[in-house]
């Protein structure tokens, strides 16, 4: 449907609910002429995310212990040698509710790390091993080094990345979402993205040091390489060693980062919820017998 | 808050305070033997749920307060420090985000409900005005709160929405550099929002007072929109209201809950879990969803300052709704027209909140255009003539009568006098 034959069919609606209505139903048809990839992409991202079961997903969800520690590995050995993540401490860890690695292990971690602290009695900066209360370094001394070490463009900061892209849902998905509780947009979002590289479609002209990725938010084409390959990360639990493992263990880790009390929010929320309820329903008979004696 | 009080103290320590200050004579006669209608339904509880919205906006925002730092190289991570470090932090700023858009919520449902039983008209036209101006000082609390986490579309939407007072002719620019404290939205910017932010809500208690009492004068309209005619019409607030206004807060609070704890940023923005960064413009500067439909209107009016005009006036018109409606009837209940014009308001006003979110252009444009027309037209168009050609149903001679009417048990009377004594 072309934006004249889309206008004047709105024009000629008139007012009132059937405006509305239409207008809310044009949405939903612009939305879904996205999804196809073509060489002249007006929209992004040109795919949508496809939607995965993450076992933190419902009301029930909750972190899977082991993906996390899993994902911790990939965003170590892959992720971290670009992009920074400040807002993370080695300590948080071991914290409940997340990678629970034991203190040990995570202090073991934190010293595998040289940190510079300072300054010393003589005024001097120094090195030493990481502590639990040191945040995870990060792999540029500043912004500016990491954009000229990548091609002009700084890699972002991982610690929220789960809660700050997401794709729009258009009409109406953002209202079946309240009910079927979607809270996932984020690590689908990194997964698609991850697992999205391909060659462009003919005719389509992706810039030197590009990448083209239907998935991607902001354009045809991102500035990160594919970051993963079959093999990469070699997992010791017997994890399959796909790409595809990889990037969904490494989304799960990223959701965890951005929002480390989950497990904890999820598990209040359904205790507070089952207090209300019971409580509400012990006010409706509260009410209901006041005011039984009088017509209202 | 109306007349002299009824209430007896019977403890020695009560009378001597009561006879220095009256104020649980004060809370008895405007809480406990309140005349209420007794016809009430539950739209009428969200002036409870409102008022312990406030209650509960303070409270959480005072701790978030005291971990908050108002500063542009410290806010972000202060507000992150507050999700990840602080106990329960995760729960406080989460009730408090949510707490404001379920704030709007309760005001919008509330104000729909004041236009739909006629309740702004005489004698509660100075009720109906201090409820408008408790709702501006909402918009500007809940705008300043969102530019306090310093993401990109608080940083952006608090720089789209100062620089409308740069339409102003002549000393526009002066006044954005005024509300600035400076050349851009910076740290003194971030400053006074927060300064203004922990004060904008005292007075919102402030005027929230005057509202009630501004209530307790005429009493509560009701769905049958007839005036109470004697004691029969009425219970007593406590208990009947009290435990009705209560569990309307519980259910309530059950949705607020669903949102806190499972879907804590669907009401929010992905944008703003960035740091501001005033180098980088975000793809969409979309506002909270609560000012979406005036956002709309503003984006519809081509010229700059028209459309701040046409924004401002959006709100502008329902101050002076009491004198546009020219019908003696309140209640839409017996107003055939008005009340299918009023469901035509209300999805038009939803769907402006749509058009708002949506990117200024092709089908959107003219979509935003109509509805802006018909929005305006509605209040002053519509509405002073509907009251000159349309004929109302036949009111009830009383709310006793209306109550009886839809099969109700006989009338106790003297009901209200001998309130639940078990």
């Amino acid at each position: 449907m072309t934006m004249k034959t889309l206008s004047t069919k709105l024009a000629g609606l008139g007012l009132g609910v059937m405006l509305a209505v239409s207008a809310l139903g044009a949405g939903a048809a612009i939305a879904s002429e996205e999804g196809g990839e073509s060489a002249q992409p007006t929209h992004f991202p040109i795919l949508k995310p496809t939607l995965e079961p993450w076992s933190f997903a419902g009301l029930f969800g909750s972190y899977d212990t082991a993906q996390l520690q899993r994902g911790y590995q990939v965003y170590k050995e892959v992720c971290s040698s670009c992009h920074s993540m400040h807002l993370l401490s080695f300590r948080n860890l071991a914290q409940p509710g997340g990678p629970s690695f034991t203190e040990a292990q995570a202090r073991t971690v934190a010293a595998s790390y040289q940190v510079q602290d300072g300054p010393n009695d003589a005024g001097d900066m120094f090195e030493r091993p990481g502590r639990l209360s040191d945040r995870f370094p990060s792999p540029f001394p500043n912004p500016q080094a990491a954009a000229a070490a990548n091609n002009g463009k700084a890699p972002p900061d991982l610690s929220l990345m789960a809660k700050a892209r997401a794709v729009e849902r258009g009409f109406p998905w953002f209202v079946l979402d309240l009910f079927t509780q979607y809270e996932e947009g984020g690590p689908d979002y990194i997964h698609s993205l991850l697992t999205g590289y391909k060659e462009p479609p003919a005719g389509l002209q992706i810039p030197p040091g590009l990448h083209y990725n239907p998935h991607f938010l902001s354009g045809p084409a991102i500035a990160m390489p594919p970051p993963l390959s079959e093999g990469q990360v070699t997992y010791t639990d017997g994890t399959p060693q796909t790409v595809d493992q990889y990037s969904r263990d490494v989304s799960a880790f990223l959701m965890w980062a951005a929002e480390p009390h989950l497990d904890a929010r999820k598990r209040a929320g359904f205790q507070v919820i089952i207090f209300l309820v019971v409580f509400a329903g012990l006010l409706y008979y509260t009410k209901r017998k006041i005011w039984s004696k009088v017509a209202h | 808050m109306s007349g002299p009080s009824t209430y007896q103290p019977q403890h020695p320590a009560l009378k001597w305070l009561e006879a220095r200050l009256p104020i649980i004579g004060l809370v008895h006669s405007s809480f406990i033997v309140f005349p209420n209608p007794r016809n009430l339904n539950y739209f009428w509880t969200f002036g409870g749920i409102l008022a312990f919205m406030l209650v509960a906006q303070i409270a959480t925002g005072v701790v978030l307060a005291m971990h908050y730092t108002a500063h542009v190289t410290l806010a972000f991570n202060s507000v992150e420090g507050i999700m990840r470090d602080v106990n329960s932090g995760w729960m406080l700023r989460y009730l408090h985000a949510n707490g404001a858009s379920m704030f709007f919520i309760a005001v919008y449902i509330h104000i729909f409900r004041g236009l739909y039983y006629g309740s702004y008209k005489s004698p509660r036209e100075v009720l109906w005005i201090l409820g408008m101006i408790i709702f501006l000082l909402m918009m500007a609390t809940g705008f300043m709160g969102y530019v306090l986490p310093w993401g990109q579309m608080s940083f952006w939407g608090a720089t789209v929405i100062t620089n409308l007072f740069g339409a102003i002719p002549l000393v526009g620019g002066s006044i954005v550099t005024w509300l600035w404290g400076g050349f851009s939205v910076d740290n003194p910017t971030l400053n006074r929002f927060f300064a203004l932010h922990y004060l904008l809500p005292f007075m919102i208690a402030g005027v929230v007072v005057l509202h009630i009492w501004a209530l307790h004068i005429p009493g509560s309209n009701n769905p049958t929109g007839v005036s109470v005619k004697d004691k029969q019409d009425t219970l007593p607030f406590h208990p009947y209201f009290t435990v009705k206004d209560l569990l309307g807060i519980v259910v309530f609070l059950i949705v607020y809950s669903y949102f806190v704890f499972y879907m804590p940023n669907y009401m929010g923005h992905a944008d703003n879990y960035i740091e501001a960064n005033p180098l980088v413009t975000p793809a969409h500067i979309v506002p909270e969803w609560y000012f979406l439909p005036f956002y709309a209107i503003l984006r519809s009016i081509p010229d700059k300052l028209a459309g701040v005009i046409a924004m401002f006036g959006a709100i502008a018109v329902l101050f002076v709704v009491p004198w546009l409606d020219t019908s003696k009837v309140r209640s839409a209940n017996f107003r055939p027209l008005y009340r299918q014009f009023f469901w035509i308001w209300a999805v038009v006003a939803v769907g402006l909140g749509y058009i708002g979110a949506m990117p200024p252009e092709g089908g959107y444009l003219i979509a935003g255009r109509i509805l802006t027309v018909y929005y305006f037209a509605h209040f002053l168009i519509i509405l002073p003539l509907l009251g000159l050609f349309e004929k109302p149903k036949p009111l009830p001679a009383s709310i006793t009568e209306s109550v009886l009417g839809h099969g109700g048990a006989a009338v106790t009377a003297g009901a209200p006098s001998a309130p639940q004594t078990k």
